[in-house]
């Protein structure tokens, strides 16, 4: 189910373990298997399950434990704001409010046109950087003033 | 797990808890320092036999001279360590922590089935204050359908993880899992999935609050109102040790009495729930006979004259030997032994609890009586296993629980079946065909064995050129330092099942490890004892309804159901003039081919004794009376004697026939013993496409389980389907999900085609002991299949 060439990826993360130890690739596999599918849904999630020999309750346990995976379809642009206590004293909560309205959408919604995912993040061990916000996972922003923000949505067209 | 290695010899240290010295061996955790010496710590998360998870923190206790409380479930002793359970920074922390718990518990003990028997409760009256400061709004968790044997109500849930772990680490397969974190944190299965363990009702009991409970229980009785009854479950060969539970004369739940020798704390789903085939609708409760084709119901005495007459009647004008008893493995010891000595005393050898083998050839040729080869317990210590034909994890779940426990020791274990089904452990090395070639197979082992070991293979094995994985098996074998052959039911039922015995034994021998059986049944060792088989000229169970008699007595069994020829067996008692059945249920089978229905007790109505697999005599009472005119089977038997003036019939107890039959065998049987001499070897029978492979699906295999609604609405109990491998499917250009035409001699049925890769190749897995498929006959043999 997932593609020939994530299955590679899996595997250069799998040898990476002892033979004996094919679960500890799972939070990789898991990323892995998101950007191929976008999301995860629960036969992707079975399929890693099944590649790394584990109970696919043990993989969900995983992908519902961490809010990079996502278990519910998401828009291109998936922007995540920090909002734990040391950016929300710095200007967070306002980013996230700023966004929101920006936007017009909640936490863990969607724009009509399917482009930004709106989601609250939990600390990205940036905190000096505050406001923090990541896009698509991967991609850091730091110091996100209305102005950043601003111009982070305009690239993101 | 892991910490058993205490037991042998590990290194004392000197501690002292709450002012009491203690020696406790190095590695041992404060909880279980304590309750070597009776101290009793809260916990929730601990449990003796699950990992230690360490999350809810209500064991903690103060340790002298660390800066805050430990939790005594994760907390390893160390020499010199002085621990207080009671001082004021434990008890303050134990508070503290109920006091969290209770935050988002529901306190909804008036409406919940665990109030009574609920930790959480115990505990809210010992630490809990009376009135919560928490005022804000409570998390609510959606249930979760689990399945028809275990209710949820999550919210209660306080994510102590014992479930979870009892799946993955007892039952085998991670079923359960913790989703989500945090206030979110959720217990649950994957998506939409139950759970489907043969042993899943443990984890109701291990469920310190009311989160899991009994479905088939449920609002039931409160737990104060039960009476608690010690039984012992007359399922498989096992024995476990039950406690039932009784309100107003009826059986409403069973739970494990703790038997660390038997059943540890654990009970099979079979061994829980079947007591609710005990108020089954088919219940058969006043004596019936049939007259000019219709049921009369009758009273005892017209009924047991009229059995005494119909049975002097035959004997008389058509020999003794013209009557067949078919006894069930599952009846208690005094009825096996009395029905057979009733037999026996009217002139007739036909008498059978075997009803599920086909091979007899070993009759005269054994050593003793085919048991386990070992003691229950020993089975999680043994180093190297050959499984040989053996349904295990369906038919003794909790043997295949044990020898999980070996694997994860180290053992290794192979299999030789005709089914690669998944055992939840990986076995070392497996040879999966046909069951014509099962026989070979092991020969190729006992031969490889030989060869390697460099003694003499027995003459007849000349022939046989072992194999690769042989080899493999033998070699692991010959490693053993515990090792083990067992012999599991399919193979007990196999038609060369006298073969599978000499050539395991033989193994054994050779590679200095022992042969075991495992149980079929509740009595399968207590058959023996009981002497309830042929003697000289006397019809095994097969040649009973091979040549049909004129008068059957049937004792606990429906042998349409329970028999190696669910057709064959039908036939045989539609002809017979007479057919007289001691049973505690009727069916629609039975009311057509029987003339009498004699109502006798199942286990809970009747004392008795079953002989375990082990060798094991486990006596026990009646837990309620029995319904309506039923009466228990050792006093029906007595009165039939008498009637039928047979001598020594004159029993006031079941516990003076038990002396009779055991005397002064205490504890466990004499005569053990698996060797097989003079059995002449079966190794080249051909392999027919497609052969058919018969498991008794574990809740079919009694009278009493297959009227267990609970049960029946289980995954297990799905009706059977004819099921092939993928190379099967597409040789014989079927596809998975269509309907087809099975036939096996001259009957067939249809059926739906699944695929099941673990089947061997040529073969077609269809269980037995179902309705829809007794009209195939034979477990084994050759079928045909194609597009219906
Ligand atoms: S359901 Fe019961 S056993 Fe499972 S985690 Fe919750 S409280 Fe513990
Ligand atoms: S709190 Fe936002 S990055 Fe640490
Ligand atoms: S019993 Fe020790 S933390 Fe739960």
């Amino acid at each position: 189910m997932l593609s020939e060439s994530s299955l590679k990826k899996i595997d250069r993360e799998v040898a990476k373990y002892p033979a004996a130890q094919k679960q500890s690739a799972v939070m990789a596999a898991l990323a892995i298997a998101q950007d191929e599918k976008g999301w995860l849904d629960k036969d992707t999630i079975a399929c890693v399950a099944d590649y790394l020999g584990m109970a696919p309750v043990a993989v969900y346990e995983v992908a519902s434990f961490y809010n990079m995976y996502d278990l519910e379809p998401v828009g291109k642009y998936k922007l995540t704001v920090c909002t734990n206590l040391p950016c929300a004293l710095s200007g967070g909560a306002h980013a996230a409010e700023y966004v929101k309205e920006k936007l017009g959408v909640d936490f863990n919604q969607t724009t009509a046109d399917g482009r930004f995912t709106l989601k609250e993040g939990e600390c990205l061990g940036a905190c000096g950087d505050a406001p923090v916000m990541l896009v698509n996972n991967k991609r850091m922003c730091s110091f996100m003033t209305p102005m950043q923000i601003d111009k982070l949505i305009e690239e993101c067209k | 797990m892991g910490r058993q290695y205490l037991l042998y010899g590990a290194v004392m240290l000197e501690i002292e808890i709450d002012g009491q010295a203690a020696q406790v061996a190095e590695g041992s955790t404060v909880i279980e320092a304590a309750h070597q010496l009776g101290i009793y710590i809260p916990h929730f998360c601990y449990h003796k036999k699950l990992s230690i998870a360490a999350n809810c923190r209500m064991c903690l206790v103060q340790v002298e001279k660390a800066p805050k409380p430990m939790p005594a479930c994760a907390t390893p002793v160390s020499p010199g360590m002085k621990i207080f359970t009671h001082s004021d920074m434990a008890i303050k922390a134990q508070k503290g922590v109920m006091e969290f718990l209770l935050i988002n518990h529901p306190l909804d003990c008036p409406i919940c089935d665990q109030g009574g028997e609920c930790q959480l409760q115990d505990l809210a009256v010992g630490y809990g204050s009376s009135a919560s400061r928490y005022q804000e709004e409570k998390r609510v968790v959606s249930n979760k359908d689990l399945g028809p044997l275990v209710s949820t109500d999550m919210t209660r849930c306080i994510n102590c993880t014992r479930c979870v772990r009892f799946t993955q680490e007892i039952a085998g397969v991670m079923e359960l899992g913790q989703a989500f974190r945090g206030e979110f944190a959720e217990i649950m299965p994957f998506v939409e999935k139950t759970v489907d363990s043969e042993l899943s009702g443990n984890i109701i009991d291990l469920c310190p609050v009311g989160a899991l409970t009994s479905k088939p229980f449920r609002f039931g009785a409160r737990t104060w109102e039960l009476s608690r009854r010690k039984s012992v479950s007359p399922h498989d060969g096992l024995g476990s040790n039950l406690i039932v539970q009784v309100l107003h004369n009826k059986v409403l739940r069973v739970l494990p009495l703790e038997n660390e020798e038997i059943n540890e704390c654990w009970l099979s789903d079979k061994d829980r729930f079947s007591y609710e085939g005990l108020n089954s609708e088919q219940r058969l409760t006043k004596p019936m006979v049939k007259q000019d084709g219709k049921w009369i119901e009758a009273d005892w005495a017209a009924a047991l004259d009229y059995v005494s007459h119909a049975l002097r009647d035959i004997a008389a004008k058509d020999g003794a030997e013209s009557i067949g008893a078919l006894l069930s493995p599952h009846a208690t010891l005094e009825e096996l032994y009395l029905a057979q000595k009733l037999l026996r005393g009217i002139g007739s050898e036909n008498v059978d609890f075997r009803l599920r083998h086909s091979d007899f050839s070993a009759d005269g040729k054994r050593a003793g009586t085919p048991w386990l080869g070992m003691k229950v317990a020993e089975v999680d210590k043994l180093d190297r296993v050959l499984l040989v034909g053996s349904f295990v994890r369906k038919d003794q779940p909790l043997l295949a629980q044990r020898l999980r426990k070996a694997v994860k020791r180290g053992a290794r274990v192979s299999v030789l079946h005709a089914s690669d089904d998944d055992l939840l452990f990986k076995p070392f090395a497996k040879a999966i065909a046909a069951p014509s070639q099962l026989p070979r197979l092991l020969a190729e082992v006992v031969k490889a064995a030989a060869e390697s070991k460099g003694v003499a293979a027995d003459a007849a094995l000349s022939a046989i050129v072992p194999g690769e994985s042989a080899r493999k098996i033998a070699e692991s074998l010959l490693e053993a330092r515990q090792g083990a052959i067992l012999l599991g039911n399919y193979a007990q039922q196999h038609p060369q099942a006298a073969t599978l015995q000499a050539l395991g034994h033989q193994l054994a021998e050779i590679a200095g490890i022992r042969l075991g059986f495992l149980g079929e049944a509740a009595n399968s060792v207590g058959g023996y004892v009981a002497e309830a088989l042929p003697k000289g000229q006397g019809l095994n169970a097969a040649q009973m309804l091979a040549q049909p008699r004129k008068a059957y007595v049937l004792l606990g069994t429906e042998p349409e159901m329970d028999t190696a020829d669910g057709r064959a067996a039908l036939a045989a008692l539609e002809q017979a003039k007479t057919v007289v059945a001691l049973t505690a249920f009727k069916s629609a089978a039975m009311l057509d081919y029987a003339d009498v229905l004699l109502p006798i007790a199942p286990f809970a109505e009747t004392s008795g004794t079953f002989v375990s697999t082990e060798g094991r005599v486990q006596s026990f009472y009646a837990v309620t009376k029995p319904q309506g005119d039923t009466r228990p089977g050792w006093k029906v038997l007595r009165v039939l004697g008498n009637l039928l003036e047979v001598a020594g019939f004159d029993y006031e107890s079941s516990e003076q026939i038990r002396d009779e039959v055991l005397a002064g065998q205490d504890g466990f049987v004499s005569g053990l013993d698996n060797a097989a001499s003079g059995v002449s070897l079966t190794l080249d029978v051909a392999a027919s496409t497609f052969e058919r492979v018969a498991d008794v699906p574990l809740y079919f295999a009694d009278a009493l389980v297959r009227r267990a609604p609970s049960l029946q609405a289980a995954r297990d109990a799905v009706a059977p389907t004819a099921r092939l491998n993928a190379a099967s499917l597409s040789s014989l250009g079927i596809a998975a999900g269509s309907l087809v035409r099975v036939r096996q001699g001259d009957a067939s049925v249809q059926l739906l085609a699944e695929l099941d890769g673990a089947v061997a190749d040529g073969c077609v897995r269809i269980a037995a002991a179902h309705v829809d498929t007794v009209s195939l006959g034979a477990m084994f043999g050759s079928l045909s299949v194609e597009r219906a």
